[in-house]
């Protein structure tokens, strides 16, 4: 077990180094394979003034008269020893992991990000909590009750949630909760360590939205496996045994279709931390893709490669944690 | 059938929802004496719900982030308005309503800038008593740091202008305080109290300068370049209480501001918090409901917000103020056929205006533009070199000046907008219409406006290449003076190998001369004068095809005291005046 995960790891450590080094060819490379010069790169970062001395000095201090490759290379070296920058009167050291500065406002990179993650984690976990178990309970009971009203009902609202865009929804549930009947007062964030109970209430509409969104598709998956595993022999026989119903669905029958949803799930999870775009941006949210969108129309190369970093981060863990529950949630599967 | 019924009942009751949602947004606004009362346009010549009540918080938004709350790092129309809640400068623009507030008045200073006969040496006086939210006192000194800073170091703060590096003496030399610690030898602090600005060239305007947060305080012991806007010092009424980068920031009283050093502000509000990148719709709904007090961008609402509130209850609470910016069409003169005069004025006649303007949103977006310079900016003169019925154009006219450049039949060519600006893509598209009917094909290209003057329009080199004849183009005025306005972008100095604004590529000796001329003039009433004959000169030479005076459809919540338009700052709320009931 603990050769695998070592194994694992090391693997995802050169999946991330892969995933950087196309993320900075796609954002450094093409551009300037594209005909950019970087003098017309550093001038998108002087502001509405660009003399020439103060694209020079910018182009010099982001490193952008150095050759591509020189670049990339102090970029990961900043990761794993950090890096010294002079954005004033004094060079300042960045401690590993160095994701570097903002082209546009010069700060830091790292802190912003830790500022933001718990936010998009916080979404995440809410909303997966709900999904899971609205998903999961609604596909059981469509599955038990195939054909009757309730799984109709169940499975039109289940395609609506797949259909139904998350910046209407979000924006439907905002408008109605937020100011025609104003039960919530807002959905600013609240850190989970400052007030839980305002934490939960704040994301409430956020996760609900998001979590509609999921639970139709995790309903539908679990209805299809659950239609398949009830039909199999053993359920028969775990039945014939006399069995109680419960266990014959949960132990036998669930059990068996958990871990195709437990697949999906992992990948879902890892995806959202960095990609719930829509939603914090509906709900105003300062999360990671909130601020990987802002990056990307500034061009801030920094805060694009430390997010596009983070969010394969998180889908890769989160894959590494899907294949260790594996074992406990399926017997036959061993890892040596 | 069944399923059809079921439809439309779901439709309905959303419809519903969203309709009475769309309705309701607040509390009875009009049944409050708050910033709403008053008339649509109040706030435009008038303090709206004025009180002098101190106390309260007021709460802004802004769906986007600006450049920087560094005072010395700074571009952004808004930041210059708001930091003076922080950032007192040695002068800066009256809080008044209407035209008086385009009056400069002293602030750290006890008087505006004593001028030598050739404008080329500025004193100022600092008041005594100044200190800043340590309770260190402000001396002289900091002014200079902070002119130094701001100006001098692009490799850390790049995002504000640099007027002083440009026209300070040495300014092209000195290599910035975080470079050169013994500072730049043109300003003089002969004492705590006195600064002397040495100028290498007259400049007659350098009062609207010295009202640029660039002249607020920095000590420079606690100057950490890029950093500094995490802890900004205060030296006035609010210091920060809370700043996240990019999210939010929380200003609450300074203790060490005396009100007998501040004859300006009022500081009635306990409390100022700002919150960036909120949802648009969500700025808009939080107004409308009475949960904020403004949209700290100023720039109006959204487009899907405008039509609920330009008619019925919501419409005595707003303010359509013009937004001190010119939207227009540059015409390269190097990129042919448009090096000839009467192929410029082909366009000029054939444009119609109206129709633009009518693409872009119509009347609550702005007026119909004759004249380079927007009626906010001092200086604008009321002219119309190419008056046509309605603005709609005169097919004729622009036929014989076809004749007159050697293409009777027309020609074809290429108009730029920015991409991501729908209302600019629009205009571009009704222009290239009008253009249609007198033989000019134009051929329109977007491009991202991140990019827009660093890699395209800006870039000479790149429009000859590529024959950008046209190029859609909106400018607004560093400092409300003719000057301000057209200095960056139809003076030959102003033409840059990338990042430029002269888009025309203007460079007319005559033009020149006459700015130069103007800014050294001391006297005021002739400078003012001058303003206007040199946007006559501009339009003379074709180049620029004026669309649209630029304006903002702001609303004041009812909470809202002491709500006025500042045209200093382009036409949004002034925040130095601006309360809350709540």
């Amino acid at each position: 077990m603990a050769a695998y995960i070592i194994r694992r790891v090391f693997g995802a450590l050169v999946l991330l180094l892969v995933v950087s080094a196309v993320t900075f060819a796609i954002f450094f490379l093409v551009p300037r394979l594209g005909g950019q010069t970087a003098t017309q790169l550093a001038t998108q970062y002087v502001g509405k003034d660009a003399n020439p001395e103060s694209i020079a000095a910018i182009k010099k201090n982001l490193g952008f008269d150095q050759p591509i490759y020189i670049q990339y290379w102090d970029y990961i070296k900043g990761l794993f020893v950090g890096a010294d920058y002079k954005f004033g009167p004094d060079a300042t050291h960045c401690s590993a992991p160095c994701f570097g500065y903002s082209f546009k406002s010069h700060v830091e990179v790292w802190p912003q990000l830790t500022q933001r993650i718990p936010v998009s984690f916080s979404l995440a976990v809410g909303a997966a909590v709900i999904w899971l178990i609205f998903g999961v309970t609604t596909g059981v009971i469509s599955a038990l009750r195939k054909g009757k009203p309730v799984d109709r009902i169940s499975m039109f609202i289940a395609l609506a949630g797949v259909s139904l865009p998350i910046f209407f929804t979000g924006q439907i549930i905002n408008v109605l909760f937020i100011y025609q009947w104003p039960i919530w007062d807002s959905t600013d964030y609240v850190p989970f360590t400052q007030n839980p109970g305002e934490w939960a209430w704040h994301l409430f509409l956020p996760w609900v939205s998001l979590a509609f969104l999921f639970s139709a598709t995790y309903a539908r998956l679990t209805r299809a496996g659950m239609l398949e595993t009830m039909s199999e022999d053993y359920i028969r026989t775990a039945r014939a045994k006399g069995l109680r119903e419960s266990t014959v669905v949960v132990k036998h029958g669930l059990r068996a279709t958990l871990t195709p949803i437990v697949t999906i799930f992992g990948i879902d999870f890892g995806t959202l931390i960095g990609t719930a775009v829509l939603t914090e941006t509906v709900f105003s949210l300062q999360g990671i893709g909130a601020y990987s969108i802002q990056a990307i129309r500034d061009n801030d190369l920094p805060i694009v490669m430390a997010v596009t970093l983070v969010a394969a981060f998180f889908i890769v863990f989160s894959n590494l944690v899907v294949d260790l529950v594996y074992a406990a949630i399926d017997p036959r599967v061993r890892y040596s | 059938m069944k399923t059809r019924r079921v439809t439309a009942a779901v439709a309905t009751v959303l419809a519903v929802s969203l309709g009475a949602a769309a309705c309701g947004g607040g509390k009875d606004s009009n049944d409050n004496n708050g910033g709403g009362a008053g008339k649509k346009d109040a706030a435009l010549n008038s303090i709206v719900n004025a009180s002098s009540k101190k106390g309260g918080t007021v709460n802004l938004e802004d769906s986007d982030v600006p450049d920087s709350l560094d005072p010395g790092n700074t571009y952004y129309g808004f930041v210059q308005n708001f930091s003076r809640l922080y950032a007192r400068t040695l002068v800066t623009f009256k809080p008044a309503a209407g035209k008086d507030g385009l009056t400069v008045v002293p602030d750290l200073a006890d008087s505006l800038g004593k001028a030598s006969k050739d404008a080329k040496t500025w004193t100022y006086h600092l008041r005594s008593g100044l200190k800043f939210d340590d309770g260190t006192p402000i001396t002289s000194k900091d002014v200079k740091y902070a002119v130094e800073r701001s100006n001098f170091a692009p490799e850390a703060l790049s995002n504000g202008p640099t007027y002083f590096k440009a026209y300070l003496k040495g300014g092209d030399k000195y290599k910035g305080p975080y470079k050169d610690k013994k500072g730049i030898d043109s300003i003089e602090t002969p004492d705590d109290q006195t600064i002397v600005f040495h100028l290498a060239k007259p400049f007659a305007d350098f009062d609207y300068l010295a009202t640029f947060s660039q002249t607020a305080p920095v000590p420079q012991a606690k100057d950490d370049g890029a950093k500094y806007v995490q802890h900004i010092v205060s030296s006035g009424p609010y210091k920060f209480a809370s700043y996240e980068e990019g999210a939010s920031a929380s200003l609450v009283r300074n203790p060490n501001w005396d009100p007998k050093t501040d004859p300006i502000r009022k500081a009635l509000p306990d409390k100022i918090n700002v919150k960036f990148k909120v949802n648009p719709v969500t700025v808009d709904n939080d107004l409308l409901a009475d949960k904020i007090t403004a949209d700290i961008a100023g720039a109006g609402v959204q487009p899907q917000t405008q039509p609920k509130i330009l008619n019925g209850k919501y419409a005595p609470q707003t303010d359509n103020s013009y937004a001190g910016a010119t939207g227009y069409m540059a015409l390269n003169v190097h990129v042919a056929p448009f090096d000839n005069v009467h192929c410029r004025k082909a366009v000029q006649w054939a444009v119609d205006k109206q129709s633009a303007v009518d693409a872009m949103g119509g009347a609550p977006k702005g007026d119909v533009a004759t004249t380079l310079l927007p009626p906010s900016v001092n200086g604008y003169t009321k002219f119309d070199n190419y008056a046509t019925p309605g603005h709609k154009g005169d097919a004729a006219k622009a036929k014989d000046e076809l004749k007159q450049c050697g293409k009777p039949n027309g020609f074809s060519t290429t108009l730029t907008a920015r991409s991501d600006r729908p209302a600019e893509v629009a205009a571009a598209t009704a222009i290239q219409n009008s253009l249609k009917a007198v033989g000019i094909n134009a051929d329109i290209k977007q491009f991202p406006s991140g990019k827009y003057f660093s890699n395209f329009v800006g870039v000479p080199s790149y429009v000859h290449q590529h024959k950008l004849g046209m190029m859609m183009m909106a400018w607004g005025a560093d400092w409300p003076t003719g000057y301000g306005f057209l200095d960056q972008i139809v003076d030959g100095s102003a033409i840059k190998p990338s990042g430029g604004n002269n888009l025309m590529e203007l460079n007319d000796p005559k033009i020149n001369k006459a700015l130069a001329d103007a800014i050294s003039n001391t006297d005021s009433a002739a400078r003012t004068k001058a303003w206007g004959d040199i946007d006559k000169m501009v339009l003379d030479n074709a180049s620029v095809v004026p669309i649209i005076y630029r304006k903002n459809l702001l609303i004041r919540p009812t909470s809202a005291t002491n709500v006025t338009v500042t045209q200093a700052y382009l036409g949004m709320y002034d925040y130095t005046l601006l309360g809350s009931s709540k």
